[in-house]
């Protein structure tokens, strides 16, 4: 393997792992504090269960998110000296901030873990809030960060030096906005639906349902609404993109010519060298009106892009696919569960189950196709239109070594993680059947 | 500004190696415990790192990110040159902190145990031994820009005798500070004994270590001895660390846990402070003498400006949870016995 690519696939094992952790350390403290607090006003034990239950399967979350954190802040400067040589003290403002947050998560959670039965009652379930409000905190500057990468902006580059820097200038960005609400919501969708999967897949499997029952029904809340407004936000950031890096958007639709009344394409398989899309379906003028608000407005294709600043079109465009296809499933389980609020009778069918077990692992495969639709989109550039990934790149051979290495850690966490995730939930009997109940907090 | 942001990078390695280093020596001390005493140690040890061990890693991240955004080019030259026992570094801490977490929060105690227990103990030892040689890589000069070859330019800018040496002397002061924290978090003298008995023996291989470190530095041509005798600052941070030892050990059979502990950390501090005195501005020492220096390769103005403020600002809310954290979990709730 190319030390290039494989430094490229290091950076994208440890950014595609990392993010999942992140997604749950960013979530999972608001279904708590919700359960908490239910436990804390109705003094039912259940959700005192719940809460605590779910506080376990953090932790374990937490510890690896924050490994894989601070191996991702050095990753930086491992893999792309180049780029961070300069970039570093441009987009470096939300990092310094965010060491700040995490600090802030860090010591919340001590609270949190370690408080119970300790800490005054209420400043307890405060904690727990902390610990959310602090990580979703550092999740929305981390991703102003990688904003800055896809819309640079506080500096002026001339004749290849980075003057007049500003970095609050470069933290306030174009792209921040967008995509930070969209990752936000992306975190709520793919933590809530994951979250009341596996508990309707207890409930299926009649284990502790009412214990389960609770649960789901917090944790789909949360992932309903933020479905149904992922849409809304992803068309905000559709139009960004428009503006901002067309070659990205075309490439996300697999548009080789400039058109007028672009069609929008689902599916289809795009070929570079002939530059068409075989076997799609087109819905006329609806790409122009996504990306301009009118169906007639000329949309830049690839061809008005010089060929080598080309992204990647394939991978592009089939993330892109995936994204927005789980997106519009997910809409439909999430109204289904709408309904299912006046429908009360549905909560107890196997098919609606069902269908929220099959999407446990979908909203995050939509996390991951959507970051992949950034990211690989951005190519060649690791500055949009100022420097190449390719010059950015570490001197150092042999990092084909270190990707392998990464990948084999990676991937026994992930099994780790799950084994102790089917434990904890393999557990949940032994420990939360007990019905001695004590009073809540002291 | 510049000057704080200097401040601020020194206290938070300062700090990682005071905190974070007793971290990883409590994992080093039950590596060394007999099998009897491992449960009760272990025990002993969660309960006393368990809330806090999260908080005092975040001071390496601080660290980096210093480094990066006011110092781009001295992180750069570190991620090229030292690259290799960074990532060995790295996955230390990943092995070690997951390893913590999971053996205690398996929701089934069998034999995955070992397991954990085993990664838990090689990487407590493992991270603040690379730890310790990338220290040593930084200030020895082995980096040499002249190099070519893979070996020469990735391998021995960190694999020689005085940074493996400074690797093991961090090693035993982390098992030291460890060992010093963990009496004061006991409550019965049986364990009390153990620990004080510990921190003799990590103490006496800190002192040996660093006479090897001397050794190595004199055959090497580094001159270690130089930097610390060689200077006022130097010579009273190691007369005020050799004074404060004497009285720990004085101390430490009746005294006061806190007080103890706090002599501890002023030794790591004054090591420290004779070292980074007798550097600055230098950060990373280069073979052929362009060294990188805090004061020229610094980030422009603006970029240090804000760095500044954010960690003025950031600290104002750390400081006082952060306090407030230790007290609630580290006050000794129980009497002496
Ligand atoms: C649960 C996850 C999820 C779901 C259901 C969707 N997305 Fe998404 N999308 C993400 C998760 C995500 C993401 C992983 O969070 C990204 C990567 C970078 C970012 O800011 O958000 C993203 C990026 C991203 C981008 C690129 C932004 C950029 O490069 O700046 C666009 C244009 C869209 N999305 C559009 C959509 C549309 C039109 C959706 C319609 C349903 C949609 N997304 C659903
Ligand atoms: C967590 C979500 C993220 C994922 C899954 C992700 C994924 C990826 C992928 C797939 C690549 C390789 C692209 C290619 O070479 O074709 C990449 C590259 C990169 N990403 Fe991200 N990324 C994420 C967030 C971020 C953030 C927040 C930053 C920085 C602030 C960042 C910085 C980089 C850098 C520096 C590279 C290497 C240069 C490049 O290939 O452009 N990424 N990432
Ligand atoms: C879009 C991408 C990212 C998001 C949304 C994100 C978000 C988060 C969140 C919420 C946490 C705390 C939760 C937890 O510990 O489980 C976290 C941890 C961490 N992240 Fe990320 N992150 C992203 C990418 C990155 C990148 C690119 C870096 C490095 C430059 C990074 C560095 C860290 C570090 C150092 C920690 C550990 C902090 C601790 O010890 O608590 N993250 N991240």
């Amino acid at each position: 393997m190319d030390d290039f690519i494989a430094a490229r696939s290091q950076m994208a094992l440890s950014l595609g792992f990392h993010i999942i952790y992140a997604c749950i350390g960013m979530v999972m403290p608001f279904f708590m504090a919700v359960a908490h607090y239910k436990w804390l006003k109705t003094n039912n034990i259940v959700y005192r269960n719940i809460t605590k239950a779910w506080s376990k399967g953090v932790a374990i979350f937490f510890a690896t998110g924050a490994v894989s954190g601070t191996v991702l802040s050095f990753e930086l400067g491992l893999l792309w000296p180049g780029f961070m040589k300069h970039a570093g003290p441009i987009f470096g403002m939300p990092f310094s901030l965010e060491g700040t947050a995490f600090f802030i998560e860090a010591i919340a959670l001590g609270f949190f873990l370690y408080g119970w039965d300790k800490l005054n009652k209420w400043f307890h379930w405060f904690t727990g809030i902390v610990v959310g409000v602090s990580g979703l905190a550092s999740g929305i500057l981390v991703v102003s960060a990688n904003a800055w990468m896809n819309s640079p902006a506080g500096f002026d580059f001339i004749q290849g030096e980075y003057v007049n820097i500003d970095p609050i200038k470069a933290m306030f960005n174009e792209a921040w906005f967008s995509q930070a609400l969209h990752m936000t919501l992306a975190a709520f969708a793919a933590t809530g639906f994951a979250v009341a999967g596996v508990h309707a897949l207890m409930i299926l499997r009649e284990e502790n349902v009412v214990f389960h029952q609770k649960a789901f029904r917090i944790a789909i809340a949360f992932g309903a609404v933020a479905a149904l407004l992922q849409p809304i936000s992803g068309d905000i950031s559709a139009k960004d993109v428009t503006k901002r890096q067309p070659a990205k958007l075309a490439a996300m639709e697999a548009l080789f010519k400039t058109e007028k009344s672009a069609p929008l394409i689902i599916g289809g398989i795009p070929d570079e060298k002939t530059q068409t899309v075989k076997y799609k379906i087109e819905l006329p003028g609806m790409l122009s009106f996504l990306a301009h608000g009118d169906f007639t407005h000329e949309v830049t294709g690839l061809d008005q892009i010089p060929k080598e600043n080309h992204p990647p079109v394939m991978i592009t465009h089939f993330a892109f696919q995936i994204m927005v296809g789980i997106g519009s499933f997910l809409v439909v389980a999430a109204l289904l569960y709408v309904i299912s609020l006046k429908k009360k009778s549905w909560y107890n069918q196997s098919w609606f189950l069902k269908l929220f077990v099959a999407a446990i692992p979908l909203g995050f495969i939509a996390v991951e196709a959507g970051w992949v639709v950034t990211e690989v989109g951005r190519q060649p550039w690791i500055i949009y239109n100022v420097m190449r990934t390719a010059d950015a790149v570490t001197p150092m051979p042999g990092i084909a070594y270190s990707f392998y290495m990464f990948t084999v850690v990676y991937v026994s966490l992930t099994t780790a993680v799950i084994f102790l995730l089917r434990r904890q939930i393999q557990m949940v009997p032994v420990l939360y059947d007990k019905q001695d109940s004590p009073q809540p907090g002291h | 500004m510049e000057y704080v942001v200097i401040a601020y990078l020194f206290l938070s390695i300062l700090l990682y190696v005071v905190l974070g280093g007793a971290d990883f020596g409590a994992g080093i001390i039950e590596l060394f415990t007999s099998e009897k005493n491992k449960n009760r140690t272990r025990d002993t040890l969660y309960r006393a790192i368990g809330p806090i061990w999260e908080a005092n890693h975040m001071w390496l991240i601080i660290t980096i990110v210093i480094l990066f955004v006011a110092y781009p080019l001295i992180y750069a030259e570190l991620s090229v040159y030292l690259h290799i026992p960074l990532i060995i570094m790295l996955l230390g801490i990943i092995a070690r902190g997951t390893a913590f977490v999971f053996r205690n929060y398996d929701a089934i105690k069998d034999d995955m145990q070992h397991v954990y227990n085993r990664i838990y103990f090689a990487s407590s030892f493992i991270t603040p031994l690379f730890l310790g040689i990338v220290a040593g890589s930084v200030i020895s000069g082995h980096i040499d820009h002249a190099a070519s070859g893979f070996v020469d330019v990735y391998i021995f800018s960190w694999l020689n005798w005085f940074s493996v040496g400074v690797g093991f002397f961090v090693v035993a002061l982390c098992g030291f500070l460890a060992s010093v924290y963990l009496i004061g978090e006991t409550d019965n003298s049986d364990d009390r004994k153990r620990f004080i008995n510990k921190a003799r023996h990590m103490n006496i291989a800190a002192v040996a270590s660093g006479a090897y470190v001397f050794v190595t530095a004199w055959i090497d041509g580094i001159p270690l001895a130089n930097w610390i005798f060689g200077t006022t600052v130097g010579l009273i941070a190691v007369i005020a660390a050799g004074i404060s030892l004497v009285i720990l050990w004085v101390l430490i059979y009746s005294g006061n846990a806190i007080i103890i502990r706090l002599l501890a950390g002023f030794q790591v501090t004054m090591i420290m402070l004779a070292l980074g005195y007798a550097h600055f501005p230098d950060f990373i020492v280069i073979k052929n003498g362009t060294n990188l220096t805090l004061m020229d390769h610094r980030a422009t103005m603006q970029t240090i400006n804000a760095l500044g403020w954010a960690l003025l600002i950031g600290t104002v809310f750390i400081i006082p949870a952060l306090f407030y954290l230790y007290y609630k979990f580290k006050h000794k709730e129980y009497p002496h016995d």
